[in-house]
């Protein structure tokens, strides 16, 4: 492969980009605010503050210096993103355009509801088009994130059972799934009950069985899991959970695999969440804002934080509804993240239902070609037989066996390919692991360049494999002391000024 | 400057190849010589030791003379300082013990050590926990927890402990019945807990860390246990660290590590209990038993608490059995096993149950035979 | 039909399907049981091309008043302010915008350098040395604050103003309720509206993991006695943690400088617009104390070199917090956050600069009194209602017999000017009173409007 490639640095001396801090000079300034009104506030001297230490530049030295640091970040945008479990998808630029439309950006929630019906509408529909999608009767739109929206999972589940007089204490979780559902389980107050994964890579009925008893209160799930598997036997897993009492809640990292194929709702999930950042392709902003709206079955409506969204037929009008005695009050404050619900609003338009149907078929076959071509390349193995759906998981451990290099090693290489790594270690079931999801964006060819990558530094691995140790070489910085970063921590410009004076 | 004590056994593992389990006694050394046995020790030292010529500078290693760890730290481009000299091709366990007492007393910062899990237990026999000790495997028998996965590995923690500080835990050593063991019956006891390099698998770039902290764990577990513990009920506290760490929690510090113990109303009611004594006190009260599983086998009942007999166990009541581990013990073994005595109760036990990990969680583990 | 996101069409999926060894994509999903599968397809809207959506949602969002086209007098957790547009052009660069998380530090440079500048300049906003790079909004970080003190003290009471949004309120005690954390509530003093320090003694004992208060506060007043509240805290071993409203920094005394262990806030004002409500930038600052940093909940950025030593470089660190967070009871979930909306305020504050940031807090203090002074003239109407100082937000309330709060906020609609945010539902006590904020965007004709607007209407 020709490895001319280079990601975009800027350097300087012993750093690249300087901080803004040190890009400051005295006195400029980089915005003109307007002339502020003659009246003088009364504000007590002990209140004022004396001084304020902030970098001083003007706007083109703003720019500049923000803009050469967006260089030196990859993006889906540049290069292909197989992030296993988080469906690094293209981002349609219409979504950013429309919802950055003054209408949409400023608007206050606190406004007369009669000055926000377009608003209220947009919502309204978003709302009930995941609930098609998710094959649920209701949607909140409140959560803004995946780990927000199992928060709100968990408190619904605990108010149905509440309501019905059931103290509930347990809420089942595979041992496959992502940190943030025990994290969650735990937060809510749950006691949280691991279950092992079969041999099949799949929730193992038996211990699940072992598992359920009348303190059962949910069993929190994503079909696919993250190995990429469909969770074959979720009706009965379904089955076992309700005989028992509890609830099904559906973690929506994976919705890319099943999209317009099969429903959660149908499924037997009585939550379910989604991941507008995720499926419904927003774009992930180095880490958020993203969106996770959550829905339910007609018998946890009431629940629901306030305020929902209603339509008044008589009156044709739309409005927020506070007025919900059983709601399990709120998880944030006003509706959820607007900004972010326009943008899937609009995906949603632009696909149509045979769009979200081939959005779920082809990001299946993206990820069975790339497991099929990858079959051909020695070192890495997939250790469940059949077919997966949006993603794979390798496991590099033959590699390993074979030259020592380690499944973090060779993630790190292939950003010396043009291509952002994919999740190594998890899920930790599986050894050595490399999660791969390409998604329905990405072109035959660019999964072929993929293979042939991971081909090149599996040779590299048995022939030099001091080149994936000091991976990645061709980035803009080079492997940087983390274990340092940990013991002595430099969190802020103070910290390290006052690390410089020692 | 850093001092590692290398504690090279030569002849560990060359069992292995030719079909023995093993290689103590002198017997059996000679017929795997006959079979053609070749040392596999000195290769699993010299993998190891690579890992350490980058802090060659940093670190003085005292060693014993010729294959007992000289030869191999030399060839490694060492400049090894011979603290105890051996005859060649004569070595024995005493030369390993002899070794491993005047490294304690030179004041060492770690004993590595290459060989199974023989040389394991007879350096514990001399330094207890007072030195830290790591071990490269090259032993058939490697049981204990004292060895880190592969030799490399040995040596990548073994440099990274003496250079960069790594926390240490606390891990079995396991003293195996070797007659038994050859006659394929697997009969471990649990010798004691040797301090061992605790490296945590650094994962900042998968989503979420998965292994953490043993003793962070265990005080976790132990903050549950103690929450959910109940006046006027007897709990039967069996051998480990883990067990240790509940009793810690109510303020116990003179629990025994490798005995059974009787905790009640949170106080040391009987320390180190043979069933006798155990099926006494708990005649008319309510009992609970707390065990951790043992060795890399995972017995939770049969190895190291034979205390706790089918008799015990049946007064007590399955359902009132707490199988406490932190998720790196559970990584290490693949189901729990059982071996009480009394077949029909060790098929009462099999199944999945919940062994307690954490703070408020539970995972569900098979039990077999 | 083809689609535009879609490139493996017709002829390249047809050869893919021959490479994996199906004829049907539906063999790919043979093991969804038959019963469940969809049959029919999704009940949505057909699709739309660019020009056509474009048309579809302008027709929708006309149906929205911005308030960049009529006089508004909204705050109350999220605040109207100029987004600067170099601000808005930056971060929409697709290297900001389309990236993952920065788990891979070799690569995403741009990203953890921006978040660190965030970190580092909110630390200077508040006056603490360490700040995470961002959570949801304001009252999660409040949230998540509130379960910090009680890991750190392992203490369960966690006391907070009367006068609180009661939007934060609730969110507080769904955060809180599976630790079992108690939440009290301390009344103000009638007429300043400020916390009554008597009954604030009165409850604080060993079991208070927490003291917080909201400076300014929701109703726009300033708690002059901070330095008092934070000794009743310490006293006792409590942490002391305030809510803040960034933009106030400009003026007023930073947190850390008056006994704050914990800050936490709404980073919306800075650089974001007010997006209906969402997304928002939830603050989260404490002071460099061991025992703290350990349970700081969310991302840190950090800075440290190479391996060879030789080039500064960021990294997410203290990835073991989450261990340690994880082990306890009151544990955190936190994992995506605003990392977008974080850059944005980077951007923005290094645009504004110390003296910038300062005539900017000036301006909106400035611009509020010359409202509330206008208001309080009229007869019929006090402004603000509460004697104490206030920075850029009052409460009106409405003294005429017979006219309701929102009868007064509906007259002035029709004059074209929305009025500030009725308070009946959340402080009955209070009367006929709203919420009103005002900002360097409001120009002095907007203002003069609403004065006279609302002495007509009180006529």
């Amino acid at each position: 492969m020709n490895m001319s490639y280079h990601q975009a640095r800027w350097a300087r001396g012993d750093r690249l980009e300087p901080l803004v801090f040190e890009l400051s000079s005295k006195d400029r300034k980089g915005i003109r605010l307007p002339q502020k009104l003659p009246a003088r506030p009364e504000i007590p001297d002990e209140l004022i503050r004396d001084s304020l230490e902030l970098p001083e530049l003007s706007e083109p030295e703003v720019v500049r210096h923000y803009t050469r640091l967006s260089q030196m970040n990859y993006g889906v945008d540049l290069v292909f993103y197989p992030i296993g479990s988080c469906t690094m998808k293209y981002n349609p630029k219409i979504c950013d355009e429309l919802a950055a439309l003054e209408e949409a950006a400023f608007i206050h929630p606190d406004q007369d509801e009669d000055t926000v019906q377009g608003a209220l509408e947009l919502m309204y529909r978003l709302e009930h088009f995941l609930s098609e999608i998710g094959g649920v009767s209701r949607v909140c739109l409140h959560p803004s994130a995946g780990a927000h929206g199992e928060l709100l999972g968990m408190l619904l589940t605990r108010a149905y059972h509440s309501s019905r007089g059931e103290d509930r204490s347990d809420v089942i979780i595979p041992d496959s799934a992502h940190g943030t559902n025990f994290a969650s389980g735990a937060m809510a107050g749950f006691h949280v009950v691991i279950i092992p994964s079969n041999n099949r890579g799949r929730v193992d009925l038996e211990a699940l069985k072992a598992a359920v008893s009348d303190r059962t209160a949910a069993l929190m799930l994503t079909n696919p899991n993250t190995l990429g598997l469909f969770e074959d036997e979720i009706l009965e897993i379904a089955e076992v959970v309700h005989e028992a009492g509890g609830l099904l809640y559906y973690d929506g990292a994976n919705m890319n695999g099943v999209l317009g194929k099969v429903r959660p709702g149908d499924m037997g999930f009585d939550i379910v969440h989604f991941n507008l950042h995720k499926t419904f392709s927003t774009p992930h902003g180095g880490g958020g804002p993203g969106a996770g709206p959550v829905g339910v079955v007609q018998k946890l409506e009431k629940f629901l934080p306030v305020p929902t969204v209603e339509y008044d037929r008589k009156r044709r009008r739309y409005y927020l509804d506070y007025d919900r005695p059983e709601s399990v009050g709120k998880i944030r404050s006003f509706y959820g993240n607007f900004g972010v619900l326009v943008k899937a609003y609009v995906y949603i338009m632009m696909m149509g239902p045979a769009g979200l149907r081939e959005v779920g078929e082809t990001a299946v076959l993206n990820a069975n070609y790339v497991m099929r071509k990858m079959a051909d390349v020695r070192g890495f193995e997939v250790k469940f037989n059949g077919p997966c759906k949006h993603e794979v998981v390798f496991s590099a451990e033959p590699l390993k066996r074979e030259t020592g290099v380690t499944a973090r090693d060779v993630a790190k290489r292939l950003l010396d390919y043009g291509m952002h790594a994919p999740t190594y270690y998890f899920p930790p079931i599986v050894p050595e692991a490399l999660m791969v999801e390409p998604t329905e964006t990405e072109t035959k060819e660019e999964l072929d360049r993929f293979v042939l990558a991971m081909r090149a530094i599996a040779e590299e691995a048995r022939s030099d494999p001091e080149k994936l140790r000091r991976a990645p070489t061709r980035t803009a910085i080079e492997r940087l002391d983390e274990v340092k970063a940990s013991r002595e921590p430099i969190l802020s410009w103070r910290m390290y000024k006052n690390r410089a004076k020692l | 400057m850093k001092k590692l004590g290398l504690i090279v056994n030569p002849i560990a593992g060359m069992g292995g190849r030719v079909g023995l389990k093993g290689t103590d006694g002198r017997d059996v050394l000679r017929r795997a010589i006959m079979l053609g046995a070749r040392p596999v020790a000195p290769d699993r030292a010299t993998a190891a030791l690579k890992n350490l010529a980058q802090v060659k500078n940093l670190v003085l290693i005292v060693t014993c003379s010729h294959e007992m760890g000289e030869d191999e730290a030399r060839m490694c481009g060492f400049d090894p300082q011979v603290i105890h000299h051996v005859r060649s091709g004569e070595t024995t366990a005493a030369d390993t013990k002899e070794a491993a007492y005047k490294m304690k007393r030179d004041g060492v910062d770690l004993i590595l050590f290459v060989g199974g899990d023989g040389t394991a237990r007879d350096i514990y026999e001399v330094v207890g926990g007072d030195v830290p000790i790591l071990g490269a495997p090259a032993g058939v028998k490697v049981y204990s927890a004292t060895f880190a996965n592969t030799p490399e590995l040995a040596g990548i923690v073994a440099a990274r402990f003496l250079t960069e500080g790594l926390p240490v835990r606390e891990a079995e050593v396991m003293d195996i019945d070797e007659e038994a063991f050859r006659k394929n019956r697997l009969m471990s006891e649990l010798k004691g807990y040797a301090k061992v390099p605790y490296e945590p698998v650094m994962m900042q770039a998968a989503k979420e860390s998965s292994t953490g902290f043993d003793l962070a764990d265990q005080k976790a577990i132990a903050r549950w246990m103690v929450d959910l513990m109940e006046r006027g009920r007897m709990y039967i506290l069996g051998p480990g660290t883990t067990t240790r760490a509940v009793a810690e929690e109510l303020g116990i510090y003179n629990s025994s590590l490798l005995g059974v113990d009787l905790i009640m109303g949170h106080k040391l009611v009987a320390r180190d209990v043979n069933e006798c004594q155990i099926l006494k006190k708990i005649e008319n009260i309510p009992a609970t038993i707390i065990v951790s599983p043992i060795g890399k086998q995972g017995f939770i009942f049969g190895r190291g608490n034979q205390q706790i007999s089918a008799r015990v166990i049946r007064k007590v009541g399955k359902k009132n059995i707490m199988v406490v581990a932190t998720p790196h013990k559970l990584s290490t073994i693949s189901t729990l096993r059982v071996d009480t005595g009394d077949p029909e109760l060790d098929d009462e036990l099999q199944g999945y149950i919940p062994v307690v990990v954490g703070y408020l969680q539970t995972k569900m583990v098979k039990v077999t035979k | 039909m083809v689609h535009q996101y879609i490139p493996n069409v017709s002829k390249i999926r047809k050869q893919m399907m021959d490479e994996v060894g199906i004829k049907d994509i539906e063999e790919l999903f043979a093991d969804v049981p038959q019963e469940i599968k969809l049959d029919r397809e999704l009940r949505l809207p057909p699709p739309m091309s660019e020009p056509e959506v474009r048309r579809h949602l302008s027709s929708i969002l006309s149906k929205n008043k911005p308030f960049t086209r009529m006089p508004t007098f909204l705050g109350g957790g999220v605040w109207p302010h100029h987004v600067p547009s170099h601000v808005r052009s930056v971060i929409h660069r697709s290297e900001f915008l389309t990236s993952y998380t920065p788990y891979q530090a070799e690569v995403s440079q741009g990203v953890l350098q921006a978040l660190f500048e965030f970190q580092s300049m909110i630390c200077e906003l508040v006056g603490l040395d360490v700040a995470n790079a961002s959570m949801y909004d304001w009252a999660t970080a409040l949230g998540e604050a509130a379960l910090m003190c009680a890991r750190v003290t392992g203490r369960r009471k966690f006391i907070v103003p009367e006068i609180i949004s009661r939007d934060r309120l609730s969110v507080l005690q769904n955060y809180t309720s599976g630790a079992h954390l108690r939440i009290v509530k301390i009344e103000p003093e009638k007429d300043t509206g400020q916390l009554n320090l008597k009954k604030l003694r009165r409850e604080v004992d060993e079991d208070t993991a927490g003291v917080y208060i909201e400076n300014p506060s929701y109703l726009g007043f300033l708690e002059t006695r901070v330095d008092e509240i934070a000794e009743i805290a310490h006293k006792v071993g409590a942490r002391f943690v305030v809510g803040v409203n960034p933009i106030s920094l400009g003026i007023i005394k930073a947190p850390g400088d008056y006994g704050a262990d914990i800050v936490v806030g709404e980073g919306q004002p800075l650089g974001n617009p007010v997006n209906f409500g969402g997304p928002a930038l939830g603050i989260f600052a404490c002071r460099d104390d061991e025992k703290l940093i350990r349970q700081l909940p969310g991302r840190l950025v950090g800075m440290t070199t190479t391996r060879n030593g030789e080039t500064w470089g960021y990294t997410m660190v203290l990835q073991t917090r989450e261990q340690h967070i994880r082990r306890e009871r009151a544990t955190s979930n936190i994992c995506s956050n605003e990392a977008l909306c974080a850059v944005a305020a980077a951007i923005y504050l290094a645009s504004l600069g110390p003296t910038g940031f300062r005539d900017l807090a000036e301006t909106c203090a400035a611009n509020a009194k010359y409202a509330m002074d206008g208001l309080n003239r009229i007869d019929g109407l006090e402004a603000p209602v509460f004697d104490s100082p206030h920075f850029n937000e009052f409460t009106l309330r409405c003294e005429r017999p017979g006219l309701s709060i929102e009868k007064f906020n509906r007259e002035l609609l029709k004059h074209g000017i929305h009025g500030g945010k009725t308070l009946k539902k959340e402080f009955p006590e209070l009367g006929e009173t709203s919420l009103l904020c005002v900002t360097e965007i409001h120009t002095k004709e907007d203002i003069d409007l609403l004065l006279e607007a609302a002495s007509r209407i009180v006529k």
